[in-house]
This record gives structure tokens, sequence and C-alpha cells, in this order.
């Protein structure tokens, strides 16, 4: 069983080819940093994983079903900015998603509806670190709370597939390990397949449980537009990291927290129980 | 220190606001005593006690023929035809602007349609719209929808392509349909716009209003000014364009205020 799987996919705009031959499999619950020198194709691999642009060749997987043809409610995305929407309140962004989906007319729910979304997005927001600025507009926010915004926002709408397109690209270091905490809490809690593009090697080893780099192998200039990126390299993170499990490195988080992951999103989260 | 890291205080900057304005009022006076000097009867540039009988002549003295308030009907007539053109365009813009913006079918059917449109000069169709619609109402309301809604459609529809496409992606993964992010991603955030695209119109409406009314019209503010020049009243003419500014300059103040109390966060995203 994998989440995505990549069968020989070209990208190829005009005529530069981007993606070269492109074959991997995505286990589900995994976290794939997605590493590679800037141009090289990262943000173009996640774009075609997120159904915005289409392949020029090869298939792509998700769940064993080919992969629609637009963006939907199934992959997740948080960019590194423009993520949110700067017309909706902190509270806004986050309900925007669900009252979209279950509203078709006007996007808009009343009544109790609204009363038990407004609940779950309160809890949301309280998840990733937001409580007490549900009133606030995106431009009150600092860059790192944005992001922790788009990511609940993202996160409302239960993604099979969450991908981040270097979303912590443009934090300052302490922001960032902050963010890097809550990143790791939400990926075990909640049943997801995680591809985060970073140019930070150090997060792709922080966060990943494999480590995907892309890059030409040819490199000569003449060549630069008739040989797109591959994998390179394919590293799986040692001790294995396991959402919902916990390795002898990793002891923040209680055994069999898998089976709790929707929790979040519709009652309390559970307390942390830290282990000796 | 450089001129352009000068700090104003406070009292400075009032009185500097307030400085053209003042010029313009003395030298004006100043024109007037000059010429009123050598000639009494000049009526070019009338002295404030003749404008004041004329403003009381207008405004708040019965027209001996119908009866009415000449500046205050005149006025009515004026905002009516105004209000209508700037409201109808205003909705147009709105519907082509984001359904040009959003929808890559209209947009290949439309834009170069409005764009062409955009370009015919609105006063060379003035004639075709009195012969096609008669002298009433209705071709000067167009006249104002022909000059000024192109324009408004076309700005409305740069807006919304300039929107980060992330956003919209982001709406999809968020499973809006297109009807859906229109409404809820689109709209919203173009209002702000509209608004300010409806502010700078205005200067453009009153003129295509003017010049519909100096041609046919039985009331109005460019009526009566087109009126009354036979006469070379000044003291009629200048209160009146003293006025239309003040209607243009409210308008426009008005418009700002709504915008930012209806969408409080549009401010915010300029403040960075
Ligand atoms: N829409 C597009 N049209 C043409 N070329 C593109 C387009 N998008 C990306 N590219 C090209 O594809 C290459 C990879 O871009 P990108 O995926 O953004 O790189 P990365 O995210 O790894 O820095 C770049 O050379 C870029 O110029
Ligand atoms: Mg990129």
């Amino acid at each position: 069983m994998t989440a995505l799987m990549l069968k020989n996919v070209w990208k190829e705009y005009g005529d530069q080819i981007v993606l070269e031959n492109l074959s991997f499999d995505v286990a589900p619950r995994s976290f794939v940093a997605l590493v590679g020198p800037s141009g090289c194709g990262k943000s173009t691999l996640l774009r075609l994983l997120l159904g915005q642009e289409e392949v020029t060749r090869g298939t792509i997987l998700l769940d064993g079903v080919a992969l629609p043809q637009e963006p939907g409610p199934d992959r997740g995305v948080v960019y590194q900015k423009y993520s949110v929407f700067p017309h909706l309140t902190v509270l806004g962004n986050v309900m925007l998603g669900p009252e979209l989906q279950s509203e078709r007319i006007w996007g808009r729910l009343f009544g109790a509806a609204r009363r038990d979304l407004r609940e779950a997005s309160h809890q949301m927001i309280a998840e990733v670190g937001l409580a007490g600025s549900e009133d606030k507009y995106p431009a009150q926010l600092s860059g790192g709370m944005q992001q922790r915004l788009a990511l609940a926002q993202a996160l409302m709408m239960k993604p099979r597939v969450l991908l981040l397109d270097e979303p912590f690209g443009a934090l300052d270091p302490g922001i960032r390990t902050d963010i890097h905490h809550l990143m790791k809490r939400l990926w075990n809690e909640l049943p997801m397949t995680v591809v985060m593009v970073t140019h930070d090697l150090r997060e792709a080893f922080t966060l990943g449980t494999r480590v995907v780099a892309l890059g030409r192998t040819r490199t000569l200039p003449e060549e630069a537009e008739r040989y797109g990126a591959s994998v390179t390299k394919d590293i799986e993170i040692w001790p294995p990291r396991k959402a919902g499990g916990h390795t002898i490195f990793q002891s923040e988080f209680a055994m069999g927290w898998d089976d709790l992951t929707l929790h979040a999103a519709t009652a309390g989260r559970p307390e942390t129980k830290t282990e000796t | 220190m450089r001129l352009i890291n000068q700090q104003l205080s406070p009292p400075v900057a009032t009185a500097l606001k307030f400085a053209p304005f003042v010029l313009l009022i003395l030298v004006y006076l100043l024109g007037s005593a000059a010429r009123l000097a050598e000639n009494p009867n000049d009526k070019l540039l009338p002295a404030l006690s003749s404008i004041a009988a004329a403003v009381d002549l207008m405004a708040f003295t019965p027209d001996r023929r119908t009866g009415d308030y000449l500046l205050w009907s005149d006025t009515w007539s004026s905002l009516k035809r105004l209000s209508a053109g700037l409201g109808i365009s205003t909705v147009l813009a709105l519907m082509i602007g984001i359904g040009v913006g959003t929808l890559p079918f209209l947009r290949a059917l439309l834009v170069p349609f409005v764009n062409f449109i955009s370009m015919v000069p609105p006063l060379a169709l003035l004639p075709i719209l009195f012969i096609s619609l008669g002298l009433g109402e209705t071709s000067k309301i167009a006249l104002i929808v022909i000059g000024v809604a192109p324009i408004m459609i076309r700005d409305l529809a740069q807006t919304v392509l300039a929107l980060p496409r992330e956003q919209i992606v982001k709406a999809e993964t968020l499973s809006a349909s297109s009807w859906l992010i229109a409404v809820r991603i689109v709209l919203p955030q173009v209002m702000p716009r509209l608004l300010s695209s409806l502010r700078l119109q205005l200067g453009p409406a009153f003129l295509f209003l003017i010049a519909a009314e100096a041609i046919s019209a039985d009331s109005g503010l460019g009526y009566r000014i087109f009126l009354v020049r036979r006469y070379l009243s000044m003291d009629v003419i200048f209160p009146y364009v003293a006025w239309i500014t003040f209607l243009a300059a409210s308008a426009d103040f008005a418009i700002d205020r709504l915008r930012r109390r209806l969408f409080p966060w549009s401010e915010l995203e300029g403040g960075r």
C-alpha cells in the first residue's frame, strides 16, 4: 500500500525539460523531505502532486487511483506565502474550508452548524498555538503565526496528503524551531502523509522520515535545457521514525497517538504525556 | 539635512494644507477688486457681494416661473443621472470584471472586446446616443456608463488577475467551486479596489454628465452653467462650479470612508 506513487514522470515547459523520468513511492504516513538546488524543479513536482499542473508523461497515483486533474480537499497545501486569505480573520480563515465544503451556494454556515464549526475551529486554532488571536487579520500576525494559521486552515480539511513548499523558509531560526515541534506533533497526531520541499538540509533531517534529493545529473550549461532533474539521493532516516509511534530519540509522544488522530479537529486534544 | 527627510510640525503641516486655498481666494479677490475699480460693470470676476446675491437667488429664492429652488432641483437632477450611471457601471464592472478575471472562457471572449470598446471616445458617441435613445435621461445615463464602465471593468479584471495564483489553488484545496471562489475569495478581495476605482471615475463621470446636460436638458448643474453662460453670469457659474467640485470631493471622501469601514483589512494590507 502506498500513499503516492510516481511512475516515469516527466515535466516539460516547452523545450525545457524540468523533471526527467521520476519514479518513487511514498508510504502512507511518511514525511518526505524534498531537497535540491534552487530551480531544480521541487516546486514543479509539488504542483504536479497538487494537481495544479499536469505531467507531460507518466502517471501519479494517490492511494492507488490516478491523481485528479485539479486540486481538491484530499491534498492540502501550505506555501511560503500567500497561503492564508488577507480578507478573513484567523477564525474566518480556519472556518473557511468546512464552510465551503458544506454550504455550496454562498459558502457560509449559520445557526447550530456554525456554532459547531466555530467550536472545532477554536480548538484547531489553540492546537497550532494561536489561541487569543482569533479576531486578528493575517496582516496583524507575524510570519510564524501566519504559517501556523496556514497549517490550521489546511488541516481542517483532514487532507490525506499535506504538501508544503518551503513553508518555514522565511522564518527566524528560533521561531522555526518552535514551528518544527508543532509540525512534528501534527504529523504524529493526524492521519496524513506529508511531502515538504525545503532548501534547509537540517530541517529535512529533523522532520523527515525520508529525505529525497532532486538534482541534475548533467551539469554542462549546453545540456541544461535538455536534461531534467531526477532523484539523486533517497535516504531513509535511521533509526526509523514512525508517525504516532516513537523511537528512542523521540519520546515527546505517547504510544498509540495515531488512534486519536482525528481527535484534534473534532474534540479536545488528549493531554500530553511525557514518557520517562 | 536632506529635504526628503524634513519633519513638519503639525501646525506647519496644517498651515501648508490651507495655504493654496487661501492663496487662490486672495488672488481672486485682488483680481476682482482691480477689474471692478477699472470698470464697475465688469462681469468676468464679480465681487463677493454679487456672488452672494446670486447664490441667494439660485439656492434660497423660488424661481419666478417654476417655483423651484433652482440650485437644489438642478443638483437633484444631476445626482440622479450620475448615481444611475455610476451604479450601472459598478454592477457591470463587478460582474464582467470578476467573470473575466476568473474564467478563461469569458476572458478569451470579452477581454479584447472590452479593451476595444474602452478606446471609443465617449463624447463622439453622444450624437448617436441622442439620436437613438432620444433626448431624455436614458441617453445621458448611457453616456456616463459608456465612458466609465469599460475602464472600471478593465481595472477590476486586472485586480482579479493580480491575486496570487496560490490563493486560488489554496481555495481549491479547501473544496471551493469556481462559483464559491468568485463569491468568497475574489469578490471580497476586489471590493476595496472597486470602490477606489469608483472614486477615480467620479471626475470623468461628472465630465460626461455636464457634457450631456450642456447639449440637451431642462435642468441639471451642467445645463444651468451653459444656460447662464449666454448672459456672462459669472456670479452664477463660479458658485455652481464650486458646488460641483464640493459634491465630487465629498463623494470621493465618503467612498474612501466606506471602504475603510467595510474592509478594515484592506487598510492593513496597504500598510505592509
Ligand atoms: N510555468 C512555468 N513555465 C516555464 N518554466 C517554468 C515554469 N515553472 C517553473 N519553470 C522552470 O522550471 C524550473 C524549476 O522551477 P521550480 O520548480 O520553481 O524550482 P525549485 O522550486 O526547485 O526552486 C525552473 O528552471 C523554472 O524556470
Ligand atoms: Mg521553489
